[in-house]
């Protein structure tokens, strides 16, 4: 397919002309998957060829729009809008979002748009219906916009085995996939099952560079709060300007501080996941009008609509990834030509060398990111038991589809009947359900044995688990909702402590019918801000280049002065960590042994490793006191010293160690929880008939014990271990790091050594105790009876 | 590993796993068995739960008995999860609670989730409610009286416990049934019925708390 002539002038008259990719889009007669940076008119590229087919509608619905936010969809429509009226189009462009009201859902099931704008679960809704084939059946073009964002986790996994159905249904389709730069474009390719890559041109290099402040980073901390002058210089010398935070908490306490010091009364939003949705949009909208000069942020505005003003963006702490932080420059300029415009501020000593690295990293265009895993079971439980909503299914037809799909391109069929078996029975080694099957075998098909159960099925689509929110609110006043804290952050909390959110400090006056109500503290300093319990890890390709840049000193030209004089410090007092050595510490301070070793394994699998080393040091009778992680090192202390880390390094022993605390931990039965409720077991609480307090409603961690208790081979507990060492846990990473290293070196000292004296600082300190919790629960209530003048009649002894 | 407490004259033990148990005349008092709970969802087209609640539930009570080796066994009502469910109760455990009951009568308190007298197939008798030097019901009414119904619980150091609340005309037991979720102890239901006393929190040791006095910052 060539331009036609009509749109050759409609970008004349636009004073454009067609970018390369976008002509090339236009020739492919197979499915292309297109890179490009932000700014590159993408999303034209994408739509041009059904616009240029749809100048003699076909009837019925032509082409599938799925982007991974509700808001870009609506942003799409309106975009488009102009070049079809431009070019006296007769194309009907809808979207279809969880927002879409009913009356017009109804009307699309029987009378589709030319153009259908949908997000990933309303697109599985829709399989869903038993008219799918009727509506998807002409179907020719599916775009995929932010393709890679959608790959990073089950959103993709669930909108591949889609695609696979739609493929199925209409066998001509042709998708186009588009992306962000990203740093495998073979992967992302296959994850589409199968496509051209398109490249378009990278443009001009970006204009990136650490923000030169007048005080040193700190040794510790993750606020960035030294550079406040420097940066809202920055902010008043630029129109617009993003500073992104890698924390809400640090978000909430940054923009605090951002305030107090903006004599100027600078125009400045906040923008985060926690806040309330109302509170978002208002900041959305302010910044599209151009009404603010700065908003601070966190990945909650890593996708979404172009604003064309943004000029600047300022990173605040280390990016923790490359591609990331490339993707993030990217917000600045969208104009294709033009340089995109960014500032790194470290937060402490280690990030201002991770911030180095990383620049070095984007200069020479070396992305990173970790390789995906194959399709989860849990999504595909999901997928089988909506198959089975949208009408009777052959099991070897299904398994042949499947496969089809990218991420499951290497699914067995074994763990496929495993899947089935699970959503028809359950998959018990009790059979104790053949009378309840939810999927019955009948005439060599599976069906839904109570067609009813498909209205909830359709209640539980979706890949996204969020944790259990409650909605913070002021006490005695109506009003909207301040914004949304986890429920196990509300469950730590007392009368009368003070949190921020919303940038303003709030008093917890009690929980009331599942809202956290507080009052205003404007005057008092928060007690805590942490809300938010995981924090992103340093990926392993930044880690390495940090070690590389850390272990050779000819390098450190490329540092600020204080820090290779640091650096230089630690060579002459110790041993500076390098690639190939595992480097590690013991030394007195405060009458503690202290160790600290260098892993450069990113915070969670330090974390874990911790809390696997502090147990093999228990069991020697080195009596651990406790811990703390970072991205970087590990620091351990003890009432004896680590002489021989050697065995407390041993694979096999950390493994089994691995398998018994895994097992009874909190991150296991989160991780269970989300497994369960996308793979169906739970049924998802809804907005609106949400958990009432009701005694109907059970942990889903009882259901994880019974399960480890009596059936510990339950496919349900197979993903959810798998998935907990891929995520949380990070063991692959453990293994990672004893892999590359191939000697330990271990020194003895007799005081803090310049590279541990920063870990000294670190918050985040784990205690160690083996009946800490129960101990913890008994001192509390003896305080609160002796509080209330009542004793505890507490006979332990009988 | 259990409170000592009196209520309405009466001296009792409520005991770390959730049960309560009454050494004057030896009874293990025990609420919300909710028994058949994974096997009633399924039967309505829910989730397939994993059917071993009534094993885990069953377990539990038998280390109860063991340790107390009381002369009756009470189930403050919700013993099952529905009327149906008592007819689905799968072979082995009808046969493990016939071998729990041997030697020691078993009362059935009806509650709302199973109003009918249980089968002539499971061990004991049913009434609707128990009433001698003390009055066991499946809900709180007229006090003083015992009862269960409302799965009462509190948060401890970060942490949801079963509870009981003892208050002047209330003692309410937590549900013993491992499928069963909670009521925190400050909903207006619960503080209707006990607004002051004490809470005792379940889990590895039974540990009491003040209930219905301000909790100062610590």
């Amino acid at each position: 397919m060539t331009l036609p002539p009509e749109f050759q002038d409609w970008f004349t008259r636009q004073g454009w002309q067609p970018h390369p990719h976008q002509l090339q889009l236009l020739k492919a007669r197979r499915d292309s998957l297109l890179i490009a940076p932000t700014g590159g008119g993408k999303t034209l590229a994408g739509f041009l060829p059904s616009l240029v087919d749809l100048r003699e509608p076909q009837g019925g619905l032509h082409t599938l729009y799925v982007s991974p936010l509700k808001a870009l969809t609506a942003d799409i429509a309106r975009n488009l809008a102009r070049p079809v009226a431009d070019l006296g189009l007769t194309i009907r462009i809808e979207d279809r979002t969880g927002d879409t009201r009913p009356a017009q859902r109804a009307r699309q099931k029987i009378d589709p748009p030319d153009i259908l704008l949908t997000t990933p679960e309303s697109l599985a809704l829709m399989l869903s219906y038993e008219q799918a084939p009727q509506i998807f059946g002409r179907l020719r073009r599916v775009v995929l916009d932010e393709l890679h964002a959608l790959a990073e986790n089950k959103r993709g996994d669930q909108l591949m085995l889609c695609l696979a159905r739609l493929r199925s249904l209409s066998p001509d389709l042709i998708v186009t996939g588009l992306s962000a730069t990203v740093e495998d474009p073979a992967a992302l390719a296959r994850f589409m099952g199968g496509a051209d890559i398109i490249h378009a041109d990278p443009g001009p290099r970006p204009d990136i560079a650490m923000l030169a402040t007048t005080r040193p980073a700190p040794w510790a901390g993750g606020g960035g709060h030294y550079a406040i002058p420097e940066i809202l210089a920055e902010v008043k010398a630029a129109n617009t300007t993003i500073i992104f935070i890698n924390t809400r908490a640090q978000a909430e306490l940054f923009f605090q501080a951002l305030w107090a010091a903006n004599d100027d009364n600078l125009p400045i939003g906040l923008h985060h996941g926690s806040l309330a949705r109302e509170a978002r949009q208002k900041v959305e909208a302010a910044m599209a009008a151009g009404q603010l000069r700065a908003v601070v942020a966190t990945g909650s505005l890593d996708l979404g609509i172009d604003w064309g003003a943004v000029d600047l963006v300022i990173q605040v702490g280390a990016p923790k990834n490359v591609k990331r932080l490339v993707q993030r420059i990217g917000r600045a300029n969208h104009h294709y030509n033009a340089p995109s415009r960014a500032r790194i501020v470290p937060a402490n000593r280690f990030e201002v060398i991770e911030c180095v690295a990383a620049l070095e990293a984007v200069c020479e265009r070396d992305l990173d990111g970790d390789p995906r895993g194959d399709g989860p079971l849990d999504v595909l439980c999901q997928h089988i038991l909506l198959t089975a909503c949208a009408g009777p299914f052959d099991a070897d037809a299904l398994y042949a589809e499947v496969i089809r799909a990218g991420p499951y391109l290497n699914l067995t069929r074994a763990d496929f009947d495993a899947c089935l078996d699970f959503a028809a029975t359950g998959g018990y080694a009790l059979r104790a359900y053949d009378r309840w099957q939810r999927l019955m075998l009948r005439d060599g098909l599976w069906r839904l044995r109570d067609p009813r159960a498909a209205r909830d099925l359709r209640m539980n689509i979706g890949t996204i688990v969020e944790a259990e929110m409650l909605k913070v609110r002021f006490r005695g006043r109506g009003g909207a909702p301040l914004g949304e804290v986890e429920e196990s952050f509300a469950a730590t909390l007392q009368p009368g402590d003070t949190f921020l959110i919303g940038g303003q400090t709030v008093r917890y006056e009690g929980l009331r019918e599942m809202v956290v109500e507080v009052t205003k503290q404007p005057t008092r300093q928060p007690k805590i801000a942490v809300f938010s319990g995981v924090k992103l890890a340093t990926s392993t390709q930044l880690s390495h280049r940090l070690l590389d840049l850390i272990g050779n000193p000819a390098r450190h030209v490329a540092l600020p002065p204080d820090t290779s004089e640091w650096l230089a410090l630690q060579e002459s007092v110790s041993v500076l960590p390098r690639p190939g050595v595992l480097v590690s510490e013991s030394f007195p301070h405060l009458g503690r042994w202290h160790f600290a070793l260098y892993g450069f394994a990113g915070r969670n699998a330090l974390q874990t490793l911790g809390l696997l080393m502090t147990r093999l040091m228990e069991q020697a009778g080195l009596g651990p006191l406790g811990f703390l992680s970072t991205d970087y090192a590990l620091l351990i202390w003890s009432l004896d010293p680590v002489t021989d880390p050697a065995p407390l390094l041993d694979r096999e022993g950390l493994r089994e160690g691995l398998g018994d605390w895994l097992a009874g931990n909190a991150v296991m039965k989160r991780t269970f929880r989300s497994v369960a409720t996308i793979a169906g077991l739970i049924q998802r609480n809804l907005p609106g008939q949400r958990k009432t307090g009701r005694q109907a409603t059970f942990s889903s961690d009882i259901l994880y014990d019974t399960l480890r208790k009596y059936d510990p081979d339950h496919l349900m507990l197979r993903i959810t271990a798998d998935e907990a060492r891929r995520g949380l846990v990070d063991f692959d990473r453990i293994e990672e790091m004893l892999a590359r290293s191939s000697r330990h070196e271990h020194r003895m000292l007799d005081r803090v050594t310049p590279l541990a004296a920063p870990l000294l600082l670190e918050v985040g300190r784990v205690p160690i105790a083996g009946q800490g919790r129960e101990r913890l629960a008994e001192e509390e209530a003896a305080a609160l009876m002796a509080e209330a003048g009542l004793s505890a009649i507490d006979e332990a002894a009988r | 590993m259990s409170h000592h407490f009196t209520f309405a004259g009466q001296a009792l033990q409520a005991r770390a796993s959730g049960a309560l148990y009454w050494p004057a005349r030896s009874w293990l008092i025990v609420a919300d068995l909710h028994l058949g709970k994974s096997e009633r969802m399924a039967r309505r087209g829910g989730p397939l739960l994993p059917p071993y609640e009534a094993h885990a539930t069953l377990d539990r009570l038998a280390a109860e008995i063991a340790a107390t080796d009381p002369a009756c066994i009470t189930s403050l009502g919700d013993g099952f999860d529905d009327d149906k469910a008592v007819e689905a109760l799968p072979e082995d455990i009808r046969a493990r609670l016939h071998d729990l009951a041997q030697g020691r009568d078993w009362l059935w308190i009806s509650g709302n989730h199973d109003p009918a007298p249980v089968s002539t197939s499971l061990p004991g008798r049913t009434v609707t409610e128990w009433t001698d030097e003390l009055v066991l019901r499946h809900q709180a009414g007229q006090g003083p009286d015992i009862s269960g119904h409302f799965h009462p619980c509190i948060r401890l150091a970060g942490e949801r416990r079963r509870c009981f609340l003892i208050g002047q005309d209330h003692l309410i037991l937590p549900a013993f049934g491992a499928y069963t979720g909670g009521l925190i102890a400050d909903d207006p239901a619960l503080t209707a019925l006990v607004p002051q006393g004490i809470a005792v929190a379940c889990g590895a040791r039974a540990l009491a708390l003040p209930l219905g006095r301000t909790r100062r910052a610590k």
